[in-house]
C-alpha cells in the first residue's frame, strides 16, 4: 500500500466501522465485534506508517483549493504520528473497556453511542495528519460536535446543561478566537501551511505577536487554558469510557497537539524564543497548573478529580510549548503520550468502580481496594506514572520538561513543576489510601459483602494501560527518537 | 435553435409570464395536478435558460438585449452581466428545486380550490423577480418589483388556512412594501429629472458630472430607503417575521431564498453601476448608515431569533441577521467585502432554502412548527431533523458548509478594512447562531417525545429529495467553492472597478 | 427666493401631498384608511412625474407639422403603468382587509392586535404549544 492509501484509510476506517455499526445496530453482538475489528485495522494502519516515518519518509496528500490556498491537505509528520497512535491504540482498549461498561451498565441507545465515536476517533485522525491549519480546524470543530452527542448521551437535564456548557465553550472559543487568529494568520501571510520554522517570522509586527498568541491559546479551548476549562469537568457527565478516551486521550491531546503544532509550524519556536511573545503564556499555563490541581484536591467526586487533573496536567504540555525550546517541545510530545495512558488508566478505574459499586464520591470510596484489587492496582500504578516518579512513564515526560525550565533558566517554573507534583500526590494518592487503608464505609453501604471486581471487560484494559505505563517508561526513547526531527 | 438563442434574455422573463395566464386556464376542469406540472416545466425551463445565460456571461461577454429592437437607451434595454445572472440562476434554481416539493405541502396547506390561482400567483412572482434582475432600465425595475410584489401578497394571504394571521401578515407587508416600492420610484423620477435617462448605465455616465447635485443626492436617500424597506434592512424589517412565519411553506422557501436576494441586488446595482463608490455621499452612507445598521441588525436579529419558540419565526428573524451579514459587505466596499455580500446571496439562499423547507415537512406532518411540538421529533422524522441541523451548521458558518466561505470573505473583508473590532462582532454574532440552532437540537433530539395522537411518520420521498438537493449543495459549494468565488470577484472587480 | 418658492410651486403641493398620506397610513387604525393614505401618498408621486414632463408652453406630443414645443411624453406614459399598478395594489389591499373582516370581524388594528394577543395567551394557557 502506498503511504497515501494508508493515510486516508486511517481516516476512513473508523467511518467504515460507523456505517458497519448501523447496519447492526439490531444485533448487538455483532456490532461490538464492528467496533473492535474497525479499532484493530486502524490500529495496524497507523502503525505500518510508523517505521516509514521514522525512517524518515514524508506522507503528503493535497485535495482540491477551497479558497485559494486553502486546501484539504494531509501530511504526517512525527508529533501526529505519536497523537495517531495513541489515539487508535488505545481505542483498541477502551472498545473492549466500552463494551463492558456499557453492557454492565445497561445504557441506552448504544449503537448511537458506538457511532459517534467512531466519527471522533476519525476526526482525531484527521487532526493528527492535518497538513494546514484549516485542515486541522475543520476536523477539530468536526471532533468537537461529533463529541456532543457522547456528553449528552444520558439526555438528563444534567447531561443536556453539561453538554451546553461543553459545545458553548468549544464552539465558542474556536469560532470567536480560533477562527479570528487562522484568519488573520491567513491574511499577512497568505498561507496555513505547517512549515518547520514557522510562517509568521518578519510578517507580522512583534508587538501584535502576543495577542496573535492569545487568540490561538485561547481559541484552543480544548487545551483547556483557564478560564476557558470548565467544558472538561461539565464533560464528566458523559458515560466513562467516553470521559476515558476522548477526554483523557482524543479531545484533550488534539487540544494540546494543537497548541504544540500553531507553536512549532505556526509560529517557529525560534521566533517565539526570540521574540519572547510566549512569556504571558508560561504564567497563564502556570497559574492553570496549580489553580487546578488545588481545585482537584477540594473535589470529593472521582471523575471530577480526574478532571481537574486533567486541566493541571494538559498546562504542563502547554508550558512546555510556551518554553519555546526543543526540550520543552519534546516533553511536551512526550507528556501527551505519558499523560495519555496514565489518565486512561484511572478513568477505566474510575469507570470500573462504578459499574461495580454505583458509587462516584471519593468518600464513600473508603476500604473499597481491599474489595477491588485489580482495579485498585491499576489506579495506583496510573497515579503513580501522572505524579512522575519511577519507574513509571510519566517520569520522562516530566524529566524533560524539567529540563526544558533549566534551559531557559526558568526557575520559576521549576518551583511550579515541584510544587504541583505534590500537588498531584495528594490528590491522587489519598485516594489510593483510602481505598487500601481505610476502614470500609459499612454505614453507607448495606451490603459490603457483595461488592467485587467489575466485569472481565472492565477490569482487563485498565490492568493492560497500567502495564504500559510501566512499559513506557523503558521504551520513552524511542517516542523521543520519533519526534526528535521536529526540534532539529 | 440559433432562432431562439439571441432571444433568451427576453424568454427568461416572457415565458413565465405569458404561462401565468395560461396557468388559469387549468381552472376549468379542475386540473390542479396539471398545473402544478405546468409549473414545474415553467420553472425548469427558466432554469435552462438561467444556465444558458450565464455560461453565455462568463465564456463569453455581457448581453444586451433591445426589447423591441428599440435601441438603449430610448427603448427597455436587457442587459445580463456576471451578478444579474447569478440571481437568475439562484431564483430560477431554487424555484426548480422547490416546485417538486411543492405539490404535497401546497395539497396540505392551501384550500384545494385556490391552488391553480396559487401556481398562478407564483408564476407572476417569478416573473418579477426574474424581471428585476434581467432589466437594465429603472422604471421597468419599479414595474417588475411590483409584480413580483403584488403576488407575494396573494401568495403570503393563502396561508389563512393554517393561521388567519396570514391576512394581517399580508397586509402589513403590503402596506410597508407599496411604500418601500414608492420611495424607490420616487427616487427614480428624481434621477429622470436631472438626467433625462432612465437605463442604469446611461445613468452611471450622466450622473458623473453632477456628484454636487442635490437631487441626486435626494435621490440616492428613496432610493436607498426603498430598497432598505423592501429588503428588510433593520429596522425596516417588521414585515418579514409575520410574512415568513404565517405564508405557506412552499412560498416561505421561495421568499426567503429569492426576494430579499432580488432587493439587495438591486440595490448593489444603484450603489455600484450607477452611483458608485467614488462618490462622497455614497461612502459617507456606507460608512455612517449601511455598517452601523448592518451590526445592530446582525445581533438584533439573532438576539430575538433565540426567543422565538416558532421555527419558522426563529429563522426569520436569523434572516433579518443575515441580511445584515450582507450590507456588512456592501457597507466595507472592498474586494473581499463585496465578495462576501455576493456569495452570501447565493449561499443564504441554499442554507434558508433547506432550512424552511425542512421545517415544510414538518409542517406537512405535524401541522406546526412550534418547537414545543418538535419534541423527540428526530426518532420519527431522522431525515428531516439531520437536514435541518445540516443547515443549521452552514447557518453558524462550520467549516465544509457554504456558510463558512461567505464567513471567511466577510471577516478577510473587515479585516482589510482595518475594522479589527467588527471582525470580532461577525463571530460574535455567529455563536448567537449556535444558541439557537441548539435551541432546536435540544428539543429534536435530547427531549424526550410527546404523545401524539397519531404516529408521526417521516416525510414523503417527493419533499425529501428537493430538500436534500439543497443540503447536499450546502456542503458541495462549501467545499468547492471554485464557480462561486469566480463569479463573486468578479463581480466584485466589475463594481468597484467601475465606481474608482 | 420666494420666486423660487413660487415657480416650483407644484413641488410644494406634492411635499404636502406626500406627507399628508404617510401620516394618514401611520397614523390611522382603520385598515381602510391605511389604504386611502397609500392612495394619496402614490398620488403625490404621480403628480411629480407628471409635473416634471411639462414644457412651459408646449402641447401634447402629436406631430401636426408645425413647429411646437411639446411636453415630454415619457413621464406620462411611465405613470400610466404606476396608476394601473397602484390600482392593483389598492384592490388587492381592499380584497385583503375584506378577508380580514370575514375573519376578525373587525378592521380597527388595535382590534385586530387584542385579538391576536389573547389567541397567544389561550395558546400559552393550553399548553398545545
Amino acid at each position: 500500500m502506498s503511504n497515501q492509501s494508508v493515510l486516508i484509510l486511517s481516516i476512513l476506517i473508523p467511518l467504515i466501522g460507523g456505517i458497519g455499526i448501523s447496519f447492526l445496530r439490531t444485533a448487538p453482538n455483532l456490532r461490538e465485534a464492528c467496533t473492535l475489528v474497525s479499532s484493530i485495522v486502524l490500529a495496524f494502519v497507523v502503525y505500518s506508517l510508523l517505521p516509514r516515518i521514522l525512517s524518515g519518509e514524508t506522507v503528503n496528500i493535497t485535495f482540491r483549493e477551497i479558497l485559494p490556498g486553502l486546501a484539504l491537505e494531509f501530511n504526517v509528520e512525527p508529533l501526529g504520528m505519536l497523537f495517531a497512535c495513541l489515539a487508535s491504540g488505545l481505542w483498541i482498549i477502551n472498545s473492549l473497556y466500552s463494551i463492558g461498561y456499557m453492557r454492565g451498565n445497561q445504557e441506552e441507545n448504544q449503537t448511537r453511542f458506538y457511532i459517534y465515536f467512531t466519527i471522533a476517533i476519525s476526526s482525531s485522525m484527521g487532526i493528527a495528519f492535518a497538513g494546514n491549519m484549516f485542515t486541522l480546524f475543520i476536523f477539530y470543530e468536526i471532533l468537537t460536535l461529533s463529541t456532543y452527542p457522547l456528553v449528552a448521551h444520558k439526555q438528563n437535564s444534567d447531561a443536556r446543561s453539561g453538554a451546553r456548557i461543553y459545545l458553548g465553550l468549544l464552539i465558542g472559543t474556536s469560532i470567536g478566537f480560533q477562527l479570528v487568529a487562522i484568519i488573520w494568520t491567513y491574511l499577512i501571510t497568505g498561507t496555513l501551511d505547517f512549515t518547520p520554522a514557522g510562517i509568521l517570522k518578519g510578517k507580522i509586527d512583534p508587538t501584535l505577536l502576543p495577542i496573535l498568541l492569545a487568540l490561538y491559546m485561547f481559541g484552543i479551548g480544548k487545551a483547556a487554558l483557564m478560564p476557558f476549562h470548565r467544558w472538561l469537568p461539565s464533560a464528566m457527565v458523559a458515560p466513562t469510557p467516553v470521559s476515558a478516551l476522548l477526554h483523557a486521550v482524543a479531545v484533550v491531546k488534539a487540544g494540546v497537539f494543537t497548541v504544540l503544532k500553531v507553536v512549532i509550524y505556526i509560529f517557529g519556536i525560534e521566533f517565539l524564543s526570540e521574540t519572547g511573545a510566549s512569556t504571558w503564556l508560561i504564567w497563564v499555563a502556570s497559574f492553570t497548573l496549580i489553580a487546578a490541581s488545588i481545585v482537584a484536591i477540594m473535589k470529593d467526586n472521582l471523575k471530577a478529580v480526574l478532571a481537574y487533573s486533567t486541566i493541571s496536567q494538559l498546562s504542563y504540555i502547554v508550558l512546555g510549548a510556551a518554553l519555546a525550546n526543543s526540550l520543552g517541545i519534546l516533553g511536551g510530545g512526550l507528556h501527551m503520550a505519558t499523560h495519555a495512558i496514565g489518565k486512561i488508566t484511572l478513568f477505566m478505574c474510575a469507570g470500573a468502580i462504578y459499574v461495580a459499586t454505583h458509587k462516584t464520591e471519593i468518600s464513600e470510596m473508603t476500604g473499597l481496594g481491599r474489595k477491588m484489587p485489580f482495579t485498585y492496582a491499576a489506579f495506583t500504578i496510573g497515579s503513580l506514572s501522572i505524579i512522575g516518579l519511577p519507574p513509571f512513564a510519566g517520569t520522562w515526560s516530566k524529566w524533560y520538561l524539567a529540563l526544558a525550565a533549566v534551559d531557559t533558566s526558568s526557575w520559576l517554573v521549576i518551583g511550579v513543576y515541584m510544587l504541583s507534583s505534590l500537588l498531584n500526590v495528594w490528590y491522587l494518592l489519598s485516594i489510593v489510601a483510602k481505598g487500601f487503608f481505610a476502614p470500609s464505609s459499612e454505614i453507607n453501604d448495606p451490603s459490603p459483602e457483595t461488592i467485587k471486581e467489575a466485569p472481565l471487560l472492565c477490569v482487563l484494559p485498565p490492568c493492560l494501560t497500567a502495564l504500559g505505563c510501566i512499559a513506557l517508561f523503558f521504551f520513552a526513547e524511542g517516542i523521543v527518537d520519533l519526534l526528535r526531527p521536529i526540534v532539529n | 435553435m440559433n432562432f431562439i438563442l439571441p432571444h433568451l434574455p427576453v424568454l427568461q422573463v416572457a415565458i413565465p409570464l405569458i404561462a401565468a395566464p395560461v396557468c388559469v386556464l387549468f381552472t376549468f376542469g379542475g386540473h390542479r395536478k396539471l398545473a402544478w406540472l405546468f409549473t414545474l416545466a415553467i420553472s425548469w425551463v427558466c432554469f435552462l435558460i438561467a444556465v444558458a445565460l450565464l455560461s453565455r456571461v462568463l465564456l463569453d461577454t455581457d448581453i444586451s438585449y433591445a426589447i423591441g429592437n428599440w435601441p438603449p437607451p430610448f427603448g427597455i434595454e436587457y442587459r445580463v452581466d456576471p451578478i444579474n445572472a447569478f440571481v437568475l440562476l439562484i431564483i430560477s434554481g431554487i424555484s426548480a428545486i422547490a416546485l417538486p416539493f411543492a405539490r404535497l405541502s401546497v395539497e396540505k396547506e392551501i384550500e384545494t380550490d385556490r391552488h391553480i390561482l396559487f401556481y398562478t400567483s407564483y408564476l407572476l412572482c417569478l416573473t418579477g423577480l426574474l424581471g428585476v434582475t434581467i432589466t437594465g432600465d429603472a422604471f421597468n425595475i419599479f414595474v417588475f418589483l411590483e409584480i413580483s410584489s403584488l403576488s407575494t401578497y396573494v401568495l403570503i394571504a393563502t396561508g389563512v388556512r393554517q393561521n388567519r394571521r396570514a391576512l394581517t401578515a399580508a397586509y402589513n407587508y403590503l402596506i410597508l412594501g407599496t411604500i418601500g416600492a414608492t420611495f424607490f420610484v420616487i427616487g427614480i423620477g428624481l434621477l429622470y429629472m436631472v438626467t433625462g435617462t432612465l437605463n442604469i448605465g446611461d445613468l452611471a455616465e450622466r450622473l458623473q458630472p453632477l456628484s454636487d447635485n442635490r437631487v441626486v443626492h435626494a435621490a440616492f436617500a428613496f432610493i436607498v430607503i426603498g430598497m432598505g424597506l423592501k429588503l428588510a434592512l433593520f429596522p425596516m424589517h417588521v414585515w418579514l417575521p409575520n410574512a415568513y412565519t404565517y405564508a405557506p411553506s412552499l412560498v416561505t422557501v421561495f421568499l426567503a431564498a429569492t426576494s430579499t436576494k432580488v432587493s439587495v441586488y438591486v440595490l448593489l446595482r444603484f450603489l455600484f453601476t450607477a452611483f458608485g463608490p467614488s462618490y462622497d455621499f455614497v461612502t459617507l452612507t456606507f460608512e455612517f448608515v449601511l455598517l452601523p445598521l448592518a451590526i445592530v441588525a446582525m445581533f438584533a436579529g439573532s438576539l430575538t431569533a433565540i426567543f422565538q419558540t416558532n421555527a419558522k419565526r426563529l429563522f426569520a428573524y436569523s434572516s433579518v441577521a443575515q441580511l445584515g451579514y450582507m450590507m456588512l459587505g456592501v457597507s466595507l466596499s472592498n474586494i473581499p467585502g463585496l465578495m462576501a455580500t455576493i456569495l452570501h446571496i447565493f449561499n443564504h439562499a441554499l442554507m434558508k432554502g433547506a432550512l424552511f423547507m425542512a421545517l415544510g415537512c414538518v409542517m406537512y406532518r405535524l401541522g406546526t412548527v412550534s418547537l414545543g411540538s418538535m419534541k423527540g421529533l428526530s426518532r420519527s422524522m431522522p431525515w428531516t431533523m439531520g437536514a435541518l441541523i445540516l443547515g443549521g451548521l452552514s447557518l453558524i458558518g462550520v467549516p465544509g458548509t457554504v456558510g463558512f466561505i461567505s464567513k471567511w470573505h466577510l471577516i478577510l473583508g473587515t479585516l482589510e478594512a482595518g475594522y479589527w473590532p467588527i471582525a470580532i462582532l461577525i463571530v460574535g454574532s455567529s455563536l448567537l447562531a449556535v444558541i439557537y440552532i441548539w435551541k432546536i437540537v435540544e428539543v429534536a433530539y435530547l427531549e424526550k417525545g410527546i404523545n401524539r395522537e397519531e404516529i408521526v411518520k417521516e416525510a414523503p420521498i417527493s419533499m425529501l429529495a428537493p430538500l436534500w438537493v439543497l443540503v447536499i449543495l450546502n456542503f458541495y459549494f462549501g467545499i468547492d467553492a471554485d464557480l462561486t468565488t469566480w463569479v463573486a470577484r468578479n463581480v466584485a472587480e466589475t463594481f468597484l472597478g467601475a465606481g474608482a | 427666493m420666494i420666486d423660487a418658492l413660487i415657480s416650483h410651486y407644484n413641488y410644494w403641493l406634492i411635499i404636502i401631498l406626500m406627507m399628508l398620506g404617510l401620516y394618514v397610513v401611520v397614523s390611522r387604525g382603520n385598515l381602510v384608511k391605511k389604504i386611502v393614505g397609500l392612495n394619496i401618498f402614490q398620488t403625490s408621486v404621480f403628480l411629480l412625474y407628471i409635473s416634471l414632463g411639462k414644457v412651459t408652453g408646449g402641447t401634447a406630443p402629436i406631430l401636426t407639422g408645425k413647429p411646437e414645443a411639446f411636453s415630454n411624453p415619457l413621464p406620462h406614459v411611465l405613470i400610466l403603468t404606476a396608476i394601473v399598478v397602484g390600482i392593483a395594489t389598492t384592490s388587492l389591499g381592499l380584497a385583503l382587509v375584506v378577508r380580514i373582516r370575514e375573519s376578525y370581524g373587525t378592521i380597527e388594528e388595535d382590534d385586530i392586535l387584542i385579538a391576536e394577543r389573547s389567541e397567544d395567551a389561550s395558546k400559552i394557557n393550553g399548553g398545545s404549544g
